[in-house]
């Protein structure tokens, strides 16, 4: 079937066409609509077949039939009756909504689209719809009367509509008063149509490729290595200082995981080329894997069994290696999986120390289990005992707000410690927050998590990412704000694209990459840029200086 | 799979158009991506990047970071972009038959 090309509207098309309005026919009657650009394309059966998962076949979104196996219902039911004995959540979630509405306006992809069923309590209602028509006594009895529906194919496609219309971010959760996760929801909703072949191509190619190579990039340990060494000479042609690493080196004391894009797509490349600089400085006894080489976790926006399937790597290759313990890098759905569910995945790290600075003596208690600990607590400790010589002019042309990744800051509550390395790395007075509604556990998400960096799948993904970038123009407008920074890769990868498209004047960067460019070395050669070769303030205007004077000299 | 005829040559492409496998790249492939680009003429410089990036990708089994790209073709980005309208990535590595990247890119 031929595709249809994706043309993306423009702001002014988009914005007016928002309405928030009830509309006439009732939810059940309507069906979703599915257009080029709202929609993820079906994953390639070859990626199922890499990772052993159910009925690898083609198929089309926009098709009639899309060829479900002849037992999907009763795999849906079954598996609907199996994930509520195993996740009391589940059930809970089910019953105790009492449709309220405190989570409707709460969406970024509600407020993006206006479509009533991005409201996450009607979100969760196709899928408790199913449950109470086969679950509970009132539903079978009274169907539609007692907000029941059959389970039929179109139920299924109204699934797929939705629940990747969810980037799982719990935004939502914080302002339920019973604190439903819709998350949760979506997560297992995935889960039950990925039991019936309905994956998305985009979070399933990445998973393979990680479950095959090491990494979602498909980065052979050759290539990995390549373009690490790579940065390694990029660090000195800038900086003077070479920072090599050591691959899958036996008896280092710690493992490094940083999530792949960061040494493939930029910006993110500064961002490793950060974390380099900063180990070098320290002379940290590090090393990285080419078979743990990837800190995200494409398998958990999935099923929980693919998310523990690739999590598993980073323990196995931690105890081959021997380390100690373990440093995580930027990244966002790492950290949600390490925070809740990576010890009872794969743990308990018995074989793990308890993670102690080498260079500051502080006990990371808080990784007391999991023994891993994340980069901005690792740096903040640091500068906290003044273990780093910053000069934070370095960064003088960046003035800075800060977008909490919504696994890291509603997934675990890492706020201080960014903003606290920013505070130090950059001249005072760069620093402003966006509006206190968008930030810290308000955050709003940047509308391309869980799996959603599709092409196809634009115009939502811009829709979705409005409100973050609504905040973003607000300090860009008032206080001259021209960079967003960030600790997660996806971030990193999908915000250049939604802040092109409403906020063309800030760029995004990691907080690492800003460490990198405020680190003094004894041994360094003068900096005269930043580490994306962008000229120092003073530095351009100086040299300028000198060519108008030598151009005023030969004149006269 | 979707497929595309082109010159009397059938390649067999996934859904972002990108060739299934790099061993059915031929000069009519190159053609048709040209075309679809609106490339109007392929000159020295647009084969050195295909070149490059599939001597990268059969020695490395992925495409090259598009630094590195930059720094062994010796173009920088914006020359990439004006080679390429759609970009190294949509582009360059659609042309030369590469697949596309994945994860968080």
């Amino acid at each position: 079937m031929a595709k249809a090309k994706v043309t993306v509207p423009t702001p002014a098309e988009i914005l007016p066409g928002i309405s928030y309005k009830t509309p006439e026919k009732g939810w059940m009657d309507v069906k979703p609509d599915f257009r080029p650009g709202t929609y993820c394309n079906p994953a390639n059966p070859k990626w199922l077949e890499w990772i052993g998962y159910p009925y690898p076949r083609a198929w089309h979104v926009t098709d009639e039939d899309w060829h479900l196996p002849s037992d999907w219902k009763e795999t849906i039911l079954q598996g609907m009756e199996d994930r509520l004995s195993r996740f009391r959540s589940l059930k809970l979630f089910f019953d105790i909504c009492v449709r309220c509405g405190a989570c409707a306006d709460k969406c970024h992809f509600f407020l993006g689209t206006g479509d009533p069923k991005n409201m996450p309590v009607l979100r969760a209602e196709l899928m408790r719809s199913v449950y109470k028509r086969y679950f509970k006594p009132a539903g079978r009895l009274l169907g539609q009367l007692a907000g029941a529906r059959d389970l039929t194919e179109d139920v299924i496609k109204e699934w797929f509509f939705y629940l990747y219309q969810c980037t799982e971010c719990r935004r939502c959760s914080l302002f339920c008063p019973y604190g439903i996760d819709m998350a949760e929801m979506t997560i297992l909703g995935r889960e039950l149509l990925s039991s019936i072949g309905i994956n998305i191509e985009w979070t399933l190619a990445s998973v393979a490729q990680c479950y095959d190579k090491g990494s979602h990039i498909g980065a052979t340990p050759q290539a990995m290595k390549d373009m690490i060494d790579f940065f390694a000479e990029e660090n000195e042609r800038v900086t003077g200082i070479y920072t090599p690493i050591t691959y899958n080196r036996k008896g280092a004391e710690i493992l490094f995981v940083a999530p792949s894009g960061d040494y493939f797509a930029d910006p993110g490349t500064y961002t490793f080329m950060g974390y380099m600089l900063l180990f070098t400085y320290l002379g940290l006894d590090y090393t990285i894997s080419t078979y743990a080489g990837e800190g995200g976790n494409f398998g958990f926006f999935m099923s929980h069994e693919m998310g523990k399937r690739l999590n598993a790597k980073i323990y196995a290759e931690a105890k081959r290696l021997g380390v100690k313990w373990i440093i995580g890098g930027e990244c966002g759905h790492m950290w949600r999986i390490l925070n809740q569910y990576m010890d009872t995945w794969n743990g308990p790290a018995d074989f793990l120390e308890m993670p102690v600075s080498p260079i500051t003596g502080t006990k990371f208690e808080n990784a007391a289990t999991t023994r891993m600990v994340h980069i901005s607590e690792f740096t903040a400790d640091l500068i906290k005992h003044g273990k780093l010589k910053l000069d934070p002019m370095r960064n003088a042309h960046i003035k800075l707000t800060f977008h909490d990744s919504c696994n890291t800051s509603r997934g675990m509550g890492i706020f201080e410690e960014p903003r606290y390395i920013i505070k130090n790395v950059l001249p005072e007075g760069h620093f402003v927050d966006m509006p206190p509604n968008t930030i810290r556990e308000k955050t709003f998400c940047c509308g391309s998590g869980s799996g959603f960096n599709a092409d196809e799948y634009l115009e939502t993904r811009l829709r979705g990412g409005l409100p973050r970038a609504n905040a973003v123009r607000y300090v860009h407008e008032k206080y001259g704000v021209n960079h967003l920074g960030c600790i997660c890769a996806i971030d990193r990868a999908v915000l250049p694209t939604l802040l092109g498209y409403w906020v063309p004047e800030v760029e995004v960067t990691g907080i690492s990459e800003l460490v990198g460019n405020a680190l003094v070395f004894d041994e360094e050669i003068e900096r005269t840029t930043d580490l994306r070769d962008r000229d120092l303030v003073g530095v351009g205007e100086a040299e300028e200086g000198v060519e108008a004077a030598e151009a005023a000299e030969e004149e006269e | 799979m979707a497929t595309v005829e082109f010159k009397g040559k059938t390649f067999t492409v996934d859904e972002d158009g990108f060739l299934e496998n790099l061993d059915q790249w031929s000069q009519e492939w190159v053609d048709y991506v040209k075309d679809s680009e609106g490339i109007s003429q392929l000159t020295e410089e647009h084969w050195k990047v295909i070149q490059m990036l599939q001597d990268y990708y059969k020695k490395n089994g992925i495409a090259p970071m598009v630094r590195i790209l930059s720094k062994v073709t010796g173009f920088k980005l914006k020359h990439i972009y004006e080679l390429f309208p759609s970009g190294p990535g949509k582009g360059a590595c659609k042309m030369a038959g590469l697949a596309k990247p994945t994860g968080c890119v």
